[in-house]
């Protein structure tokens, strides 16, 4: 009965505190240390302007765009990574290389026989679609393996992520198909006459439909409750196999559109390149968001703004002339802190070390207790 | 995840018959000697001297060491994804240190040893003291690696030290072995330095594992955490003890890797991580931690590099085949160990 003997606070302090605990803390405050950062180091940062592209349509350009267009693909991965990570206790460490194969399935199907058409050879709509499935049919493979023949996660993708980019290469027979239709491009750079990159409402539909998912069908609370205790979610009724399985499958669509995006921006693919290491940043993404990487409990939204982070932080870095292959080394270190300043230990040891600096606070917190 | 995964080598294992660890060893073994015989016997030219058995380890000395940390990283259930940029980092390091700042290669030795260390030392105290998840840790470690490999310098250059290059040329000939090339001479097959490397920590590992206080402690700490705390082991300090060794291995593989190549670049090694852990799940270690073998690793090792050395003497020399082939070979692995595992849990209840 410790929250009736609770002093009773008013104001702002609970909200405070309520937010401090709050999981989605993590990231934003590491968001908002970003954007402080770059307000003192050159207020510019933030300068957004309407200018007009090759084709002179309007577009708005700065480096906020830069980050929300960006950091579409890793966002809309997130999402799928979140429910992976939380119903099967691991991750998915074959999206890059999915994306490798559901890209080169939609280049396949538009481009035909052969590898530079005139026009394109299939409505997107279509390839997009045959491109889901293709991409659902590999993530239910990563699915059987985890969820029926019980192998962990990362090892039952590792499959997929040595072979990935090499069936993407088979698909095309090691082609570069190239799609000179401009319509095409529409979906990674600009719609004419819309000023905002495509990819941004891209993201944002998913974002809107998982939440809309989230709220109004059970799939969050079966896909944590399989990961907090599989085999008591099983007694409750649930069947944590299949719940697994699904993950991986909407990890598959998720992918899928991810493709699109990234086959659009170029309207070409380069197996080997395309999307490398972005599995990687995915998983970076879900940890910043403050999600156990051990699964159960998850926050979709943390993870999405962790996703954000990622993204905001590598523009910052390009911004202060760092080498594209330096860009690692510092990533490394500022992930390393985040994470540091995130870990329960660190919490305690911190807690402890305030209430020695501040013994006076801490008695009267005991005293209330 | 199998229950009776757990501490069940020796008096306890002969009681329910072979343990996980013995048979999945087993089962690895006979695969690569079924392979090999195959090989032998159908694509005979190619395998059937005993310097191409020599090059597999000549090439694959390095992940052979960088794989035996992995496993024991993975037997106390964690994971260390930051081997292979590791490699590199230690590479592009010597390379300069040889080259560049005129130093000796015992100092370069130290130096690829250090850097092991170093890596060691950080991850090992945030995964084991700070109980960061293994994979975030050494995902940074990865980066940081790969960052830095470039910041010490970002193009390949060949080493052109002169004590280096001797010791890079030293061949170390295998008595008794041998073949006779096509002038009819006597060519006596040959290993690298490197080889006696990996061959020795592969032995130290395997006694370490089987005998030592400090391996029997992997894998209770990767068995069950809770209970061995509770028979008196330091499940902080064993981890961290593991993330070091694994570490410094690589470090020392690295320092191998780089006498088998003679250059310093960022690309060297890129997915070395991947492959030590195909090449460990093979060797029948589980990720989920308690049960793995370095023989097994070392076993791994050669199945992988002889699978892709079958595909290219098939002629299927198109790129996608060597790792749509090495793919389905972890997969139809992955699938026996599963099925053997459930088949056993089964028929013990």
């Amino acid at each position: 009965m410790q929250t009736l003997n609770h002093p009773k606070q008013t104001g702002p302090v609970p909200f405070l505190r309520g937010l401090i605990r709050n999981q989605i803390f993590i990231p934003l405050a590491a968001l908002l240390i970003l954007v402080v950062f770059n307000l003192i180091a050159d207020p510019s940062f933030f300068k957004i302007t309407l200018g007009q592209n090759s084709n002179g349509d309007p577009v708005l350009s700065g480096n906020l765009i830069t980050i929300l267009n960006n950091a579409s693909e890793l966002v809309i991965l997130a999402i799928g990574m979140t429910l992976v990570t939380a119903a099967s206790g691991g991750q998915d460490i074959s999206v890059g290389a999915a994306i490798a194969i559901a890209g080169s399935v939609i280049l396949r199907v538009l481009c035909g026989e052969e590898a530079r058409p005139e026009t394109m050879q299939a409505p997107i709509i279509v390839a997009f679609l045959i491109a889901c499935v293709a991409a659902m049919g590999f993530g239910a493979f990563n699915g059987i393996l985890v969820a029926y023949f019980k192998i962990q996660p990362m090892v039952a993708t590792l499959i997929l992520y040595t072979a990935g980019r090499s069936i993407a290469a088979w698909i095309n027979n090691n082609q570069l198909p190239i799609i000179s239709d401009p319509e095409f491009g529409y979906f990674g750079n600009f719609i004419p006459g819309i000023p905002i990159p495509t990819p941004v409402f891209l993201a944002i539909a998913c974002m809107i439909v998982i939440f809309l998912v989230l709220k109004f069908t059970t799939l969050g609370l079966y896909t944590q409750a399989v990961g907090i205790n599989s085999h008591s979610s099983r007694l409750n009724g649930i069947n944590p196999a299949f719940v697994k399985f699904l993950t991986y499958v909407i990890m598959g669509l998720c992918v899928a559109v991810a493709a699109l995006i990234k086959v659009s921006r170029i309207s070409s693919i380069n197996y080997s390149v395309i999307a490398k290491d972005i599995e990687m940043d995915a998983i970076l993404a879900v940890a910043l968001g403050g999600n156990a990487l051990s699964g159960g409990k998850f926050n979709m939204a943390a993870s999405i703004l962790g996703a954000y982070v990622i993204q905001f932080l590598t523009t910052t870095l390009y911004k202060f002339n760092v080498a594209s292959d330096a860009l690692p080394a510092y990533k490394a270190v500022v992930v390393i802190i985040l994470v540091v300043m995130s870990a329960p230990v660190m919490r305690q040891k911190l807690q402890k070390l305030w209430a020695r600096l501040a013994p006076k606070k801490a008695e009267a917190v005991k005293e209330a207790k | 995840m199998a229950p009776n995964i757990g501490l069940k080598n020796g008096r306890l294992a002969r009681q329910g018959g072979i343990s996980d660890t013995n048979l999945l060893l087993i089962i690895t073994i006979t695969v690569f000697l079924v392979m090999y015989a195959c090989a032998v016997i159908f694509l005979g030219a190619g395998f059937r001297k005993p310097q191409a058995f020599f090059n597999i380890l000549n090439d694959n000395a390095a992940l052979i060491i960088l794989a035996c940390g992995m496993s024991v990283v993975m037997i106390t259930g964690g994971i260390d994804i930051s081997v292979g940029t590791l490699t590199a980092l230690v590479c592009m390091s010597c390379a300069v240190h040889l080259d560049y700042n005129g130093g000796s290669v015992l100092t370069a030795m130290a130096l690829a040893v250090a850097i092991g260390m170093a890596f060691g030392l950080v991850q090992g105290y945030l995964v084991a003291y700070l109980e960061i998840q293994p994979f975030i840790v050494t995902l940074a470690g990865m980066f940081f690696a790969k960052g830095m490999t470039t910041i010490v310098n970002s193009t390949q250059f060949n080493v052109e030290h002169e004590a280096f290059q001797a010791l890079k040329g030293t061949r170390i000939y295998v008595p008794g072995m041998g073949s006779i090339n096509k002038l009819g001479k006597y060519v006596p097959a040959y290993v690298e330095p490197g080889v006696i490397v990996a061959l020795l920590v592969v032995l130290l590992l395997f006694v370490l594992l089987r005998w030592g206080k400090l391996g029997r402690g992997f894998y209770a700490v990767g068995g069950n955490a809770a209970s061995a705390n509770m028979l008196g082991i330091n499940v902080r300090r064993t981890r961290f003890l593991a993330h070091l060794l694994c570490s410094t291995l690589a470090g020392i593989g690295g320092f191998v890797y780089f006498l088998h190549v003679g250059s310093g670049s960022p690309s060297h090694a890129s997915g070395a991580e991947m492959n030590a852990i195909a090449s460990s799940i093979i060797g029948g270690t589980m990720l989920s931690g308690g049960v793995g073998n370095v023989v097994g690793t070392f076993f791994g090792v050669l199945s992988l590099s002889t699978i892709k050395n079958i595909v290219s003497s098939l002629g299927l020399d198109e790129a996608w085949w060597t790792n749509i082939t090495v793919a389905a070979m972890i997969c139809l692995f992955l699938v026996i160990q599963s099925l053997v595992l459930l088949r056993k849990n089964k028929s013990k209840q």
